[in-house]
């Protein structure tokens, strides 16, 4: 069972090729492998939601997912998304809300909330909540981090009005 | 924790599959979705030797209407059967259940059949899956069979599956335009497992239901269906005192079942509020 499997991936735009044990979780292949560092590991058991990357443009437990099954896949984490739209208002409107403490879950909440404006535009407050239910912030008490997020939500609404 | 090591195999076809499930018996798991079993790897709580990825798999894939069916694929994933036109239109109760699930980057990836032959009493879509008279379609080595979610959640974690079976897929019967249907779940937080859960699906005339499935998950060893409760609402106009007394029946006839932190006789009381709900929800409409 040493048995090593050839992957090929996009990470972030890059092309990557490498050659891993098929237990390896894909957190640990960007962290340890690729040194990407954005992805943090946190429970390892799909609970707090700070390993949250994009395999093909949705968000995904980045421990309960091998990288092996990132074979052919396009793979984003928070250090490549940083340049782009919905996720660097996130960002500015995170640091203006004060959104963060310690910032352990900041690279996955950030991700988190990117597919909730991109896929609910007109979420309430309420809805946000539910969305990021699945994100751990032992810090903030939640408070700001939506604030920050009804903030993006509402600075969208006003521009396609 | 790191899981253990083990191989990993992309299976191209069923047949490689279940050739493969027919060699390696209890040592192979089958991988779709991963959301449960990578947590058990992870926590070394299961160490097969071989995974088989069976998400390339397209027969496996995909919701269709299919002559009086729906067909929805075991690998369709949970935000799949969220964003879906065609369960929104003829299963609907699964397009309001499936928010309850977990959280969005886990039901991005967890599916539909690994879901139900996973057979977990506090989850949705076994529940679901009873409430809308689902048929499961099996497939193995000998062929294919056909088993009712009625008689395929046998017990806790166990189903009707055989050793050398995968799931392929459900049919389930169009939602017509007299189906009403309630889906009630209580939990600590969003996400979280159910405290206690109720599927309810009926045909509604005027004020009286018919066909009724309340279907209660997170309460034993599997999801339940009230029967003695449907058979008192069945067919009557749905007074106060006809819900007081469907309530009353849930409660006498489930034999709930304690979980780490609730009471069994908590439960109890549970089925009969969810059920006072799911009927006047249903009332409502």
């Amino acid at each position: 069972m040493n048995q090593k499997i050839p992957i090929e991936m996009i990470v972030n735009g890059n092309t990557i090729q490498a050659e891993i044990e098929p237990r390896r979780h894909l957190v640990d292949f960007l962290r340890e492998d690729l040194g990407l560092k954005g992805p943090h590991l946190g429970c390892e058991q799909g609970a707090c939601g700070a390993c949250t990357v994009r395999v093909d443009g949705q968000i995904v437990r980045g421990c309960l997912y091998l990288a092996v099954q990132a074979n052919g896949k396009v793979v984003d984490t928070v250090e490549g998304l940083t340049a782009q739209g919905v996720l660097t208002a996130l960002q500015n409107a995170f640091l203006r809300r004060n959104a963060m403490q310690c910032g352990f879950c900041s690279s996955g909440m950030l991700l988190s909330a990117a597919e909730l404006i991109e896929q609910r535009p007109e979420a309430t407050r309420e809805q946000v909540r539910e969305w990021i239910s699945g994100n751990y912030c032992r810090c903030t008490g939640y408070h700001s981090i939506v604030d920050a997020i009804m903030n993006v939500l509402e600075a969208q609404r006003e521009q396609t009005e | 924790m790191k899981a253990a090591a083990f191989d990993y195999i992309k299976a191209q076809s069923v047949p490689e599959v279940l050739a493969l499930m027919s060699k390696h018996g209890d040592d192979a798991r089958l991988i779709a979705g991963g959301q449960t079993l990578l947590a058990t790897l992870n926590m070394r709580l299961s160490e097969p030797q071989l995974l088989i990825d069976i998400t390339q798999l397209a027969e496996l894939n995909g919701i269709e209407l299919s002559g009086e069916h729906l067909w929805i694929g075991a690998l369709v994933t949970h935000t799949e059967i969220e964003n879906s036109p065609l369960i929104q239109k003829y299963a609907p109760i699964l397009g309001a259940a499936a928010p309850h699930i977990a959280h969005r980057a886990i039901r991005n990836l967890g599916t539909w059949g690994g879901s139900l032959v996973y057979g977990d009493p506090a989850a949705e879509w076994p529940a679901c899956s009873l409430a809308v008279n689902a048929t499961m379609v099996l497939r193995g080595l000998q062929g294919e069979r056909r088993v009712l979610a009625a008689d395929f959640f046998v017990d806790l974690y166990t189903t009707a599956l055989a050793p050398d079976e995968i799931l392929m897929g459900t049919e389930i019967p169009l939602a017509n335009t007299k189906q009403v249907f309630s889906f009630q779940e209580l939990a600590r937080r969003h996400g979280d497992y159910a405290i206690a859960g109720l599927a309810a699906v009926a045909q509604k005339t005027g004020q009286t239901l018919t066909a009724c499935n309340f279907a209660f998950f997170s309460i034993a060893t599997t999801p339940v269906l009230a029967k003695k409760a449907q058979a008192i609402v069945n067919g009557q106009i749905l007074s106060t005192e006809l819900i007081a007394a469907g309530v009353a029946m849930a409660r006498s006839e489930i034999e709930t079942m304690d979980d780490i932190t609730n009471s069994a006789a908590a439960k109890t009381h549970l089925v009969g509020v969810l059920l006072e709900r799911a009927l006047k929800t249903m009332l409502a409409e």
